[in-house]
């Protein structure tokens, strides 16, 4: 009832954690049987590890968040020596998260991690509001965004999904391109570009000045984004933005999205993604909807 | 750590903007001094990380500062509300049982998780001088809660209302306080001057968290000497040694 086969994700069902947001999944397994969840989007992977901005790096806003963590990682050699092993033991599908601050970074990255069994597919992060270089620059920018999926799809052994930014005029130009460039699917939205103040000194909360805003708040958002592109592109979309119970799921599905990932509320509640999964065979059929696949694109069916 | 319901005993104000909350739980996790719990606000996304003061036989106390829109709600709140607590959180005050005195300085709200550590020093029959620093003499709390476990205590405020005039370190000075272990929390300035100023103990530092178990790197502060090396403050902290994070003021 649950499961969805998307390129190179065979999931369990369509919950995934999104990546930034639930670390390399070991303070959740300190929790729960990670097992349980369709897949885990992992902590973005750049070359060289990275210590990300200063603080403060967070934001608490109106239903959301504002982070400004600049992809602090261990850097991939790291990553592939101390956590896909780890993540290994676990039935579970790991997508890989892969950024950088060059296309040529990105593709150094992918390179090394193709050797890798543990990692099922890549999500290329064009769309991180947090870094100077690569990030969202590639992804504000169809031609740009284009050429990196191009590239990463010429090195890659593995499906590439490509996060796409929200932070731009016509989402539906950029998912087209990067479609066209050879993408197996996308994931809909990255954070939007968002600002707090701190009332005592007049200077913005973060120290990085803008941060990504992510939580309920930006849900309608990613649904409409999602609406949007499932009608142009034939690729697959995982959707994301603010998703905390089954029943958003299930708009995200309605919306488009064949799979979904959830971002903040895993920091509200650390069990929201066991949760949904028990809930949603119920919440499925209350609306009396068989399975996964006939609740994808429901809202654009006759 | 786990997530529990917890019940308010109590929730008075016991200084400026400072309130003073007993908290009951199903049942009594095992929580060591320093330690924190996070705890969710009706109508507010992130949790609200606040450090335990004192643990009991089935309740423990915390002591909060209405800084912004959650804390503000969870002053409202009265007895008998239950609260959705994760907890406890982070690393903890290390007592050792071969020490002759201590020295605990704590700042304004950074006050609380010093009151534990006295509490367990003094059952141990340990000399305890305790340097507490506010703002002013309406932002004192706690001075005759250190004094009834037996604690020395001297207090400082910044605009000199209430004893001695000015930072913790000239109430140390003035006292001629020699005691060389020492255990901190309060605010950056204050943590710096200690760290500056003394080679044993602990540091507690404060942060804005998002997840507060250490997954997503909102909190993190860096080596002292290490720049490479990192420290997540909910996880590896937020009690550190003293002398191991660089602070930045």
């Amino acid at each position: 009832m649950l499961e969805i086969k998307l390129p190179g994700l065979d999931l369990k069902n369509p919950i995934i954690p999104a990546s930034g947001c639930f670390g390399f999944g070991r303070e959740y397994a300190e929790l729960y049987d990670l097992s349980v969840l369709g897949g885990i989007a992992i902590k973005s992977a750049t070359l060289e590890k990275r210590y990300g901005n200063p603080t403060p790096r967070i934001a608490e806003t109106p239903e959301g968040m504002l982070n400004a963590i600049g992809l602090q990682n261990p850097g991939v050699d790291a990553i592939i020596a101390n956590e896909l092993p780890w993540l290994a033991t676990f039935d579970t599908q790991i997508i890989a998260n892969v950024a950088g601050a060059s296309e040529e970074e990105y593709i150094e990255v992918i390179k090394r991690l193709n050797a890798n069994e543990t990692v099922k597919a890549y999500e290329l992060n064009i769309s991180c509001p947090n870094v100077k270089h690569g990030g969202i620059g590639l992804g504000t920018d169809p031609t740009l965004a284009a050429n990196i999926t191009r590239m990463a799809k010429e090195v890659a052994t593995k499906p590439v999904y490509v996060k796409l930014s929200p932070n731009v005029s016509n989402i539906v130009e950029i998912a087209k391109a990067v479609e066209a460039a050879g993408a197996d699917g996308l994931v809909l939205i990255n954070t939007l570009l968002g600002m707090r103040f701190d009332l005592h000194t007049g200077k913005p909360i973060l120290a990085n000045l803008t941060g990504g805003l992510s939580g309920p708040a930006i849900k309608p958002i990613a649904l409409r984004m999602v609406y949007q592109v499932y009608k142009e592109v034939k690729i697959p979309i995982i959707g994301v933005g603010g998703i905390c119970s089954a029943e958003d799921v299930l708009e995200f599905l309605y919306a488009g999205a064949s799979a979904v990932q959830v971002g903040m509320y895993n920091f509200v509640d650390p069990y929201i993604c066991p949760k949904i999964i028990e809930d949603l065979p119920k919440t499925l059929k209350k609306y009396g909807i068989k399975n996964i696949q006939e609740a994808i694109g429901r809202s654009h069916h006759e | 750590m786990k997530i529990s319901n917890d019940k308010i005993i109590s929730n008075e104000k016991i200084a400026n903007d400072t309130y003073k909350m007993v908290l009951q739980p199903e049942t009594i996790p095992i929580i060591l001094p320093g330690q924190f719990v996070n705890i969710k606000v009706d109508g507010n996304m992130l949790r609200r990380p606040i450090s335990v003061a004192s643990v009991d036989q089935n309740t423990y106390t915390i002591i909060y500062k209405v800084v912004g829109v959650g804390t503000k709600k969870l002053s409202k709140l009265s007895k008998g509300h239950i609260l959705d607590i994760m907890g406890p959180l982070g690393s903890s005050f290390p007592i050792h049982e071969t020490l002759d005195e201590v020295l605990l300085i704590g700042g304004g709200v950074g006050v609380p998780p010093l009151y534990e550590v006295a509490k367990q020093y003094r059952q141990q029959g340990i000399e305890v001088y305790v340097v507490l620093g506010f703002n002013d003499k309406d932002a004192i709390f706690y001075e005759d809660d250190f004094k009834q476990l037996g604690c020395k205590v001297y207090t400082s405020t910044m605009d000199g209302s209430y004893g001695i005039k000015g930072t913790v370190m000239d109430c140390i000075k003035e006292h001629n306080i020699t005691c060389d272990t020492v255990y901190s929390c309060g605010p950056l300035r204050m943590l710096e001057a200690v760290d500056k100023n003394y080679k044993k103990g602990y540091l507690s530092f404060e942060a804005r968290m998002a997840c507060g178990i250490g997954a997503c790197m909102g909190c993190v502060c860096k080596d002292k000497e290490d720049k490479e090396m990192y420290y997540r403050i909910c996880k590896e902290g937020p009690v550190f040694e003293i002398g191991k994070v660089e602070i930045v003021c």
